[in-house]
Parts: C-alpha cells; sequence; structure tokens
C-alpha cells in the first residue's frame, strides 16, 4: 500500500512536472533567441535548486518596459518555477547612487540572489562587494560590473553579434548606394551602449560597408523627448543623412515616431534594436524595415536561474561551470565569469506578430 | 517696533525645527520597531553615508537661500569636480591633498562665477543658476566625455567610507559635523548670521542700515562652490567613480532638505538645526521606506508631499497665528463698548 501510494505520488508529481515545463514551453512562442545549447533535462536540474531563495531584480530603473518584461515576464517565471520568492526593486530614474542605495537595502534584508542591471559598472562596486560579503550572490545582467564584483554576467548578447546584426540590418536597408548614417544612443556612459558602438565601429572597417559612412553619434539618454528631438537634431544636422542605428529600445521608437510623422518617412532608413510592441506599428508603416533584439523575457529567466544555481551552490561561477535553465536548456559559463544568452533575433513585417512584449 | 515683530517670528522657527525633530525621532521610533533592518547599525551608516553629500551641500545653501536667493547648479558643481579631479588623477597627479585642494579651489571659483553674475551684473540668482546647471554639466562632458576615471588606489577609496572605530557610522561626519559648527556660529553667534536674516527680508533695507549685501552673497556663492566640490570629492571617491552625470538631481535633495528644514524659499527665515534634522528624516525616511519594499514612485510622492508640506505648513501657520492675534483684540473691543 505504501509502495504503491508512493508511485502515484511521484506519478502526480511526474505529470505536474511535465504540465508545467510544458506550458512554459507553449509560452516561448516560435522563433525566439534561446540559449547556445538547447535540450537538457529542465526538471532534474529545476529539482536541484533550494527552494525558498530570495531573489531581487534590480533593474537600471523601473517603470521601464524593457526591464518589466525581463523581471516580470521572465525573471518572476523562473524564480516561481523552482520555488523562490521573487523581487523587483530599483529607482526611479536611472542612477547609480540611487542603485547603491538599494544594493544596501537588499544586502540588509538578507537578499540570497541580487540580479542587477548596472547603471555604472565602477560606481555600484562597492556595495556589490559589500552585500557579498553578507552572503549574497551578485548575477549582472543587461548591463555589466567590473568582473570582480559579481559572481556571473549574463550576456544578452555578444557585442560583436550585436554589432554584426545593427551594421548588416542598417546596410541592408540604406541599399548598395550606402551613405551617411548616424547612431543615436542612450546615455553617454552606458557601458553596453558604448561598447557596441566601438564594435560597430570596427564593423564598418569591413570592405563590404565601404559606402556606409558614420558622421554622427548622440545620446537621447533613453528620454522618450530627448530622443525624438536628437532624431530630428540629426536630419537636421546631416541633410544628407540616409539612416539612423538606434541601439536602445526607448531610441529607437523614439526616432521611428519622428520619422514617421516626418516627409523622411520611408527615405531614411532605421534600425535599432527594440521591442516588438514599441515597434509593431512602424515596421508596418514602413518607417523600419527591420530591427534586432533578444527576448528580454528570456534574459531575466536565465538570470534567475543563474542566481538559482549559485546560491545553491550548483556552480561557483568559473569557467566551465555548466547548469540547466528551464525551458532554455542548458549554459555554460565562458570567460569572465560570462553566460551568453545567444545571437539577436531579427524582427521584421513577417515574424513581428508572434511576439508580445 | 522691531523687537516685538521678531519674536514671534521666532518662535514660529523654533517650533518647526523642533517640529523636524519630533518627525525624525518619530519616524525612527516607528520604523525600528515595524521594519526590519531599521536601526541597526548597518541601516545608520547607509543613511549616513547618503547624506554626507547633501548635507555638505545643505550647509552653505541654507545660508544663501536666507538670503533670499538660490544655487540650483551645486550638483553640476560636484559633477564638474568629480571629472575634473579624476581627470587629474588620471594625468598623474597623485597627491590626495593636493588633489583636494584644487578641487576646493575649482569649486571656488565656480561658486565665485555663480557669485558675480548675481552680484556683480545683479542678475536673479534663479536665472544665473540654471544656466550654470546646464554650463557646468555641459563641461564635466567636455572634461570626460562618455569616459570615466574610477582606478583610484583602494586605500583612497575605502579610507573615504570607513567607519570610525568601534562604530559603523563613517569617519566623514566629522568633516560635516566641523563645517555645521562653522556655519553655525557663523549664522547664530555673528552680526553676520544676522545680517543675512535682514538681507532676506529686505536687502535694500539692509544695504541703507550698512550691511555688505553684495559682497556677503558674493562670499555665500563662493562657500556654496567650495562645499559643493568637497561633496564632489567625497562623491568621487564613495563611488570610486568620476563620471559626468555623477550626482545629476542632487540639488532638488538638497533644496528640498533645505525646505523641508524649514527655511524660507523667500528668504529671511530659518536655520541650521533644522535643515540638518530634515537631512537626516529625509534619508532615515527613504532607506526605512525602502527597507519596507515601497517603490521608487510611491517614495517620490511621499519626498514631493513632503516638500509641498514644508512649504505649505509654516505659512499656514503664520497665517493661523496672525489670524488669531488679529481676532483676539477684537472681542475685547466689542466688550468695552
Amino acid at each position: 500500500m505504501k509502495v504503491s501510494a508512493r508511485v502515484a505520488g511521484t506519478a502526480v508529481l511526474a505529470a505536474l512536472t511535465l504540465a508545467l515545463t510544458s506550458c512554459a514551453d507553449d509560452s516561448t512562442g516560435g522563433g525566439t533567441p534561446t540559449g547556445t545549447n538547447g535540450g537538457g533535462s529542465s526538471s532534474a536540474a529545476a529539482g536541484t535548486i533550494k527552494s525558498g531563495l530570495k531573489i531581487a531584480f534590480l533593474p537600471k530603473q523601473v517603470n521601464n518596459p524593457y526591464f518589466d518584461t525581463s523581471d516580470n515576464k521572465g525573471g518572476k517565471v523562473a524564480v516561481g518555477e523552482f520555488g523562490g520568492s521573487y523581487t523587483e526593486t530599483g529607482p526611479s530614474e536611472a542612477s547609480p547612487s540611487a542603485q547603491v542605495s538599494y544594493i544596501n537595502t537588499l544586502s540588509q534584508q538578507g537578499t540570497d540572489v541580487i540580479v542587477v542591471s548596472a547603471n555604472d559598472k565602477d560606481a555600484i562596486c562597492g556595495a556589490l562587494t559589500e552585500a557579498k560579503s553578507q552572503g549574497a550572490k551578485i548575477v549582472t545582467y543587461d548591463s555589466d560590473t567590473k568582473p570582480e564584483c559579481r559572481d556571473l554576467f549574463i550576456n544578452q548578447a555578444s557585442t560583436e553579434g550585436i554589432a554584426k546584426s545593427q551594421i548588416k540590418l542598417i546596410s541592408d536597408a540604406v541599399g548598395p548606394a550606402g551613405g551617411e548614417i548616424a547612431i543615436l544612443s542612450a546615455t553617454a556612459n552606458a557601458t553596453n551602449q558604448n561598447a557596441w558602438i566601438a564594435a560597430m565601429k570596427t564593423e564598418l572597417q569591413k570592405p563590404e560597408y565601404a559606402k556606409l559612412k558614420l558622421v554622427a553619434t548622440v545620446y537621447g539618454d533613453d528620454q522618450d523627448e530627448k530622443s525624438f528631438q536628437e532624431a530630428q537634431g540629426l536630419l537636421q544636422a546631416h541633410p544628407n543623412l540616409k539612416g539612423i542605428i538606434s541601439p536602445t529600445t526607448v531610441g529607437v521608437a523614439a526616432a521611428a515616431r519622428y520619422l514617421s510623422g516626418s516627409a523622411y518617412k520611408g527615405k531614411v532608413a532605421l534600425t535599432g534594436l527594440g521591442t516588438p510592441n514599441q515597434m509593431r506599428q512602424y515596421v508596418k508603416d514602413g518607417t523600419c524595415q527591420a530591427f534586432a533584439l533578444w527576448n528580454p523575457a528570456d534574459l531575466g529567466y536565465l538570470a534567475a536561474y543563474a542566481g538559482g544555481a549559485l546560491a545553491s551552490g550548483l556552480i561557483t561561477g568559473k569557467e566551465g561551470d555548466t547548469f540547466t535553465a528551464g525551458k532554455l536548456g542548458k549554459f555554460t559559463v565562458g570567460a569572465n565569469g560570462e553566460v551568453l544568452l545567444g545571437d539577436p533575433f531579427t524582427f521584421d513585417k513577417s515574424n513581428i506578430d508572434q511576439f508580445d512584449f | 517696533m522691531r523687537e516685538s515683530a521678531r519674536r514671534p517670528l521666532w518662535t514660529v522657527l523654533w517650533s518647526w525645527d523642533a517640529l523636524v525633530i519630533v518627525a525624525l525621532v518619530l519616524v525612527i521610533a516607528v520604523g525600528t520597531s515595524t521594519i526590519d533592518g531599521v536601526g541597526t547599525p548597518r541601516f545608520y551608516r547607509f543613511v549616513v553615508l547618503e547624506a554626507i553629500p547633501i548635507a555638505l551641500i545643505a550647509l552653505p545653501l541654507t545660508l544663501v537661500i536666507i538670503t533670499g536667493e538660490i544655487d540650483l547648479s551645486v550638483a553640476s558643481t560636484v559633477g564638474l569636480t568629480c571629472c575634473v579631479l579624476g581627470q587629474l588623477w588620471h594625468a598623474g597627479v597623485t597627491s590626495l591633498p593636493l588633489l583636494v585642494v584644487l578641487s576646493l579651489l575649482l569649486g571656488a571659483v565656480l561658486g565665485a562665477l555663480n557669485g558675480v553674475f548675481v552680484t556683480v551684473f545683479g542678475l536673479p540668482s534663479l536665472a544665473v543658476t540654471i544656466g550654470t546647471l546646464a554650463f557646468y554639466r555641459g563641461l564635466a562632458y567636455v572634461v570626460l566625455g562618455d569616459r570615466a576615471v574610477a582606478d583610484y588606489p583602494v586605500s583612497w577609496t575605502r579610507r573615504m567610507i570607513s567607519p570610525i572605530p568601534h562604530t559603523t557610522i563613517p569617519w566623514f561626519v566629522f568633516v560635516v559635523g566641523a563645517l555645521a559648527l562653522v556655519f553655525g556660529i557663523l549664522l547664530y553667534a555673528t552680526p553676520v548670521g544676522r545680517a543675512l536674516y535682514a538681507i532676506g527680508n529686505n536687502d535694500v533695507a539692509a544695504g541703507f542700515s550698512g550691511i555688505a549685501v553684495l559682497r556677503t552673497k558674493f562670499w555665500l556663492f563662493v562657500a556654496t562652490g567650495a562645499c559643493s566640490a568637497l561633496a564632489g570629492v567625497f562623491w568621487t571617491f564613495r563611488f570610486a567613480s568620476a563620471r559626468a552625470d555623477n550626482a545629476t538631481g542632487l540639488e532638488l535633495s538638497v533644496i528640498a532638505a533645505v525646505l523641508l528644514g524649514g527655511v524660507s524659499i523667500f528668504g529671511g527665515r530659518g536655520g541650521l538645526v533644522g535643515v540638518l534634522a530634515a537631512v537626516a528624516l529625509l534619508g532615515v525616511l527613504r532607506n526605512a521606506l525602502q527597507l519596507a519594499d515601497v517603490p521608487a514612485n510611491d517614495l517620490t510622492i511621499v519626498t514631493g508631499s513632503l516638500l509641498i508640506l514644508s512649504v505649505v505648513g509654516p505659512n499656514l501657520a503664520r497665517q493661523a497665528r496672525d489670524r488669531l492675534r488679529r481676532r483676539r483684540p477684537i472681542p475685547a473691543l466689542e466688550r468695552t463698548q
């Protein structure tokens, strides 16, 4: 009797696990950028992450749809899957000092894992180190700190991968004749933006892009109004401009809004890193042919699993460590404690309606 | 006549100072008993670390606002000082005392520029310092651009926030304390302090009574610049990062503290006791609410409400008092008739 009850219990558990996993699979939708090595037995690894872990997401700022997706639609799901308690907290303005204050708060609350997107790779280091000494595991995502200040960095896409995709997209959109292009970035100090811009400049050196000429880089500070004005300013300052790359979700949406309502619509090409919901109408009205991004929900999901694995002692964050991140499969820690989510994904007219974030 | 006009004024001020201190004690008491983590030694350490730059700037700015002027460029002065300090270090200036002295000098010059525009050209400080707010921030970007200087010796950055032995409180509070003493004596115990209130109430009349209005204002702007620069030095080493956007928006936190501390934005009223209590109150409140998982949006609403209250509160209290005083004699008159 006892044995059969246990068997029945196991069967129910297995069925539940299956149901959960398949649900999760359904919600991914088709064609989202996924991990480098798909597959792996998700239920086994998920079971080994301790339950009850306190996992806190600390984005660059709250009220940002990108982080809302990564945290509340990715991280939260993952934390729920391995039975931890999830919180999202953070400043309303993207400033390093405000972020430090929140790191201190999380450290005082005895948080097990702090998943943070750094507003400044140096300025939040001291606070993170102090939190670490109090026993917290630190996972950075989206924007990294100095490697010694965190345990793992979940890289949404390699710098080269993004630069390649952005230059390819603008080159395709501008056409074979080439011409002047410009970059509309976020803040002048954003770690990731500057790395991407530097890599784009390198990519532009390639002979196939010889006809593209980068004439300006401007900063919209990830504010809608400012980005809009900077886009406007670019076209006034450079009447021959053929294309704009805006590798930030706020910037590309603001630039698209400006272009779609101006005489430049369809004449000045636009690409960048954007979210499908913000860009849908501009892709459909021809302002923007195609843009790229990873799936931020997957990024938050992977970061949560990485944090869970760290806090459960399954991995230490050294190169070669492997862990399983639920539906995304198995990941390997690379050099400098980095985990790569995958290649950027291109959204265009043909696939944009499959996404909702 | 002047004596009798002054006394109720001081009563109002004293009561507002007391009110802020009572609020501070209440927030600490309630927070400590209801929110996990509030009131611990680490809690006070973090509160003090956050309050130091705000307090440093609030000290001289209180005097500036008492004279009826304003300095909105303080946060940009912090940012520019950070950048110049970082750039000097980058360029090979490795003596810490020299770096600090040069930073303070820079701050004094930036403050003097504000002072010259206000006192020599007679422009309104609101307009002047909105201009220099943008101008100094712009210069900061000229100096460092999108770079950050972050490779300071660990001993410097650690020393800047190291605690007083056997406590968790950073030693830098002594610097703030010393400056508070200097500004406090200046404001409460010298003729200059009296003169500041006189200027704030009526600078033309103050001028006719022999007070050097313009010179006083000029030096207050210089002091504000220098103190902002000191905050910049602290900022740079505390965060181990000099960047052009350092301390963006800090002027609002400072002005919020000064106003909540009971200083009238129109000048002539207020004091340092209330302001320092307000700096502590805002810091404790903010950190306590963060520990209670209050979202950032609600936090700004709380700070905003406090600020409105601090502007409206003393005014309402004064009006109520005036009305009471005016009403009281009337029934007496009626009775005699």
